[in-house]
């Protein structure tokens, strides 16, 4: 009996996680095929089928509504909508799942947005009947926006088209024309009947034209690829932790990359180096800690870090700077505003920020680039922010941890945009006197000076490690930014 | 190993969240219920702030109707921490007779829970309460944040709730007004047991079988601890019987059922759980007083 609990154990800790969204237009089927897939793979209870059952007798459905599996509150119930984002958890052999299960009408952008911004992959659906609708394109954008590797395509509905191969092949050959766009991408299409079964979790004797996985094969196979372990070591520090006199230590979570005692790291925006310390846990000390981990670490040299800074590898450090490009993708009825001021909240700092310019907006339906100065509820665009105190960053497409941020407004307290870091701001030299203010920033393990006249132009000093070259750009720095 | 493992990746997003209540606010508060859910929480909470010592105090909203053996629990377990601990009881309404037979459960669930949590959250001053509460519970809970914003009188709308991406919280609130953070959300209950059979962390015996003094009323059993001397609680021809049985989850205990189970170490709830077709809350009586009554008393500041 205990070995074979100790063997289920095993099987237990072996499960890796995957997190996925589910992306639709309105009538695809989406919370009949999330009920089904629950349904299916036994992780619905009795006592919550029971209740469903009597629901889909009085809604004359006939057989059981899966989509009733899933519509929480009693407004969605009533309507027969769903509102909000919301989170379902099941377990198979394989692997452990959380869906974010995103609303497919209403304010599509917002909801799918927030579902991917946690998510490893997007099963995107598309009724087989209707083919491939601008929803569908918009759902693989922002897919591509979030830096989502993989999507799947689920046709879903292939029962009501006679579950006739060349319905299916017309759609990804759409499909695929269109989301050659985004080469990061790789996209797996699967002929579906959510209502019927087809393909959801076991394989369907229905389409034998098909050789490839059932959805919920596929899920269980996709790779999690950690793109957040392969790149260099960021720390953004949560708390400062001083138990006692002799103790100083930095609580966080370990956002990209790996760290052990002994690395060399440097410490941002303050730029001093030093090498890490002990890594501590409620359970010792570690060896090493990598991405998603939350340890504290102590550093050599007494710092001075606070809430906010960054640690960082010292041979790849991230960029720093106060004025930033990004793409804004709006979550709020109340539309953007030049020149207003937002709280931003990036790794585990606040700052006071300042949307200097919207430099274009992104038609979310023919993806190209509109003038406009506004930006309101779900616009996308990509826009110049100045913030109080510089940031220190990753571009988002290099590391999701570190080019994200959110913005609030300061007088509702709402979260009103999600943003996405491109890097710093360009800006164009069309100055007063005709250049910019001089702007400075670190990209790789090089500082780049632009703006400081036409000559200087875009500097890069080789010699970082040259102590004079450093001491010189030091007091330019310093310079700089009383000149800021 | 290429992949964090399914719970050490929970346990580390939960420190995260814990530790960034405590960064951003400025009077957070441990809703302590003495349940699985809280043992795991402060098990958590003991880690995230390690070398230090958990930052907050705990308060533990004491309807009067909780089983004898939770309190003790609570006070031995509580001081072994050495965390402090507020205990919240709405007096006057137990003066006033408040108990779900002559009250109904509805009531009797809004005087000495939902009115004793959000006095106690205005007494003390705290903008931030953490609970255990998980997504997977029950259907309404699906759709709450991780950091859920509550107005100045302590309600939920669920129409009108902050996006949450990535893991940038927004801890923002106006004076007044609360967050309640729930760092378990993407915990499920196997999770939430493996956690205890692999930390080994201590749980109120009354999760283990045992032969105990229950009222069998259909399918249900319930516990007569709190069943009173002039026989409220029983129906007609209704008597105490033996009966070898558990808690999954705690509550108060006439509002609480017991499940038939002879489970009585944590690999054998893990076991019977892997085997159980039925949820966790079914035995809840309070949550099927209505249709979507869980979400009526989240609305209305019920935890």
């Amino acid at each position: 009996m205990e070995n074979s609990f100790e063997y289920f154990l095993e099987q237990e800790n072996a499960k890796d996680l995957l997190r996925f969204t589910t992306a639709g237009s309105v009538d695809d089927g989406k919370s009949t095929l999330i009920g089904r897939l629950l349904y299916d793979s036994r992780n619905i209870y009795e006592d919550q089928l029971d209740s469903v059952a009597k629901a889909s007798a009085g809604r004359n459905a006939g057989a059981i509504d899966f989509s009733l599996l899933t519509d929480g509150l009693r407004a969605e119930r009533e309507q027969g909508i769903t509102i909000d984002v919301a989170y379902r958890y099941f377990t198979t052999a394989r692997r452990k799942f959380i869906i974010a299960d995103t609303p497919g009408h209403e304010q599509y952008t917002r909801n799918m947005v927030t579902g991917a911004s946690t998510a490893d992959l997007a099963i995107v659906l598309v009724d087989a009947r209707k083919g491939l609708l601008s929803q569908s394109r918009r759902h693989a954008y922002i897919a591509s926006l979030l830096g989502l590797p993989q999507i799947a395509v689920a046709v879903n509905k292939m029962d009501l088209v006679g579950y006739d191969r060349s319905v299916f092949a017309q759609i990804e050959t759409d499909f695929r024309r269109f989301i050659s766009r985004f080469p990061a991408i790789t996209t797996t299409f699967i002929p579906i009947s959510a209502l019927k079964g087809d393909n959801v979790v076991a394989r369907t004797g229905n389409m034998p034209w098909y050789h490839g996985p059932s959805l919920l094969e596929y899920l269980e196979e996709a790779q999690v690829g950690n793109r957040a372990r392969q790149a260099p070591f960021r720390f953004p520090v949560q708390r400062v932790v001083r138990p006692d006199q002799q103790f100083r230590g930095y609580s966080g979570t370990v956002a990209s990359g790996s760290v052990a005692p002994g690395d060399a790291v440097v410490l941002l925006p303050s730029e001093r180096t030093t090498k890490i310390g002990q890594i501590i846990t409620f359970d010792g000390h570690l060896n090493e800690a990598s991405a998603g981990q939350s340890i504290t670490v102590t550093v050599e040299d007494q710092a001075d870090v606070s809430r906010g800074d960054v640690i960082a590898a010292l041979d790849a450090p991230p960029e720093i700077s106060n004025s930033i490009e990004a793409t804004l993708v709006w979550l709020s009825d109340t539309p953007a505003e030049v020149r207003k001021r937002y709280r931003l909240k990036h790794t585990t700092r606040q700052e006071w920020a300042e949307l200097k310019q919207v430099n274009y907006r992104i038609n979310i339906n023919s993806l190209k680039h509109e003038p406009g100065e506004a930006l309101d509820m779900n616009a996308i665009g990509v826009v110049e922010i100045e913030t109080g105190r510089p940031l220190v960053f990753d571009p988002y497409s290099h590391n999701r941890m570190m080019g994200s941020f959110i913005l609030i407004d300061p007088v509702t307290n709402g979260t009103v945009a999600a943003g996405l870091i491109q890097g710093a701001a360009r800006r164009p030299r069309s100055g007063v006197n005709g250049f910019d203010r001089p702007t400075w920033r670190f990209e790789g393990g090089s500082l780049l000076l632009s703006g400081l006249d036409e000559s200087f132009g875009d500097t890069k000093p080789e010699a970082l490690d040259d102590p004079e070259a450093l001491d010189a750009l030091n007091r330019l720095l310093k310079r700089l930014k009383v000149n800021q | 190993m290429n992949a964090l493992a399914h719970l050490r990746h929970l346990e580390s997003e939960s420190i995260h969240i814990l530790r960034e209540v405590v960064a951003e606010c400025q009077r957070p508060v441990l809703l302590y219920s003495i349940g699985k859910d809280s043992s795991v929480l402060l098990r958590l909470a003991e880690k995230a702030f390690y070398p230090g010592r958990i930052p907050f105090p705990l308060l533990h909203i004491d309807t009067g109707y909780k089983f004898k053996e939770m309190i003790e629990f609570r006070d031995r377990y509580t001081a072994k921490l050495g965390v402090k601990l507020i205990v919240q009881k709405n007096e006057r309404a137990l003066e006033e007779g408040a108990n779900p037979f002559a009250w109904g459960t509805q009531r009797c669930c809004g005087a000495l829970k939902t009115t004793a949590l959000l006095d106690a959250l205005r007494g003390g001053g705290f903008d931030a309460a953490i609970g255990g509460a998980r997504r997977d519970e029950e259907r309404s809970r699906a759709k709450e944040r991780v950091f859920s914003f509550r107005d100045a009188r302590g309600q939920w709308d669920p129409r009108n709730q902050r996006p949450e991406l990535w893991n940038l919280y927004n801890t923002r609130v106006h004076p007044g007004e609360s967050l309640r953070v729930f760092p378990l959300s993407n915990w499920t209950e196997i999770d939430v047991w493996r956690y205890i059979h692999a930390e080994q962390i201590p749980i109120v015996p009354l999760y283990f079988a045992k032969p105990r003094w229950m009222v069998v009323r259909g399918d249900a059993l319930l516990p007569v601890e709190h069943f009173l001397s002039d026989g409220s609680g029983y129906l007609s021809g209704e008597r105490a019987e033996l009966v070898m049985c558990r808690m999954r989850s705690l509550g108060c205990t006439p509002c609480t059922g017991a499940i038939r189970s002879d489970a009585d170490t944590v690999p054998g709830i893990i076991q019977e759980l892997v085997a159980m077709r039925r949820s966790e809350r079914q035995n809840r009586v309070i949550d099927h007083d209505q249709d979507g009554s869980m979400e009526v008393k989240k609305q209305e500041g019920y935890f």
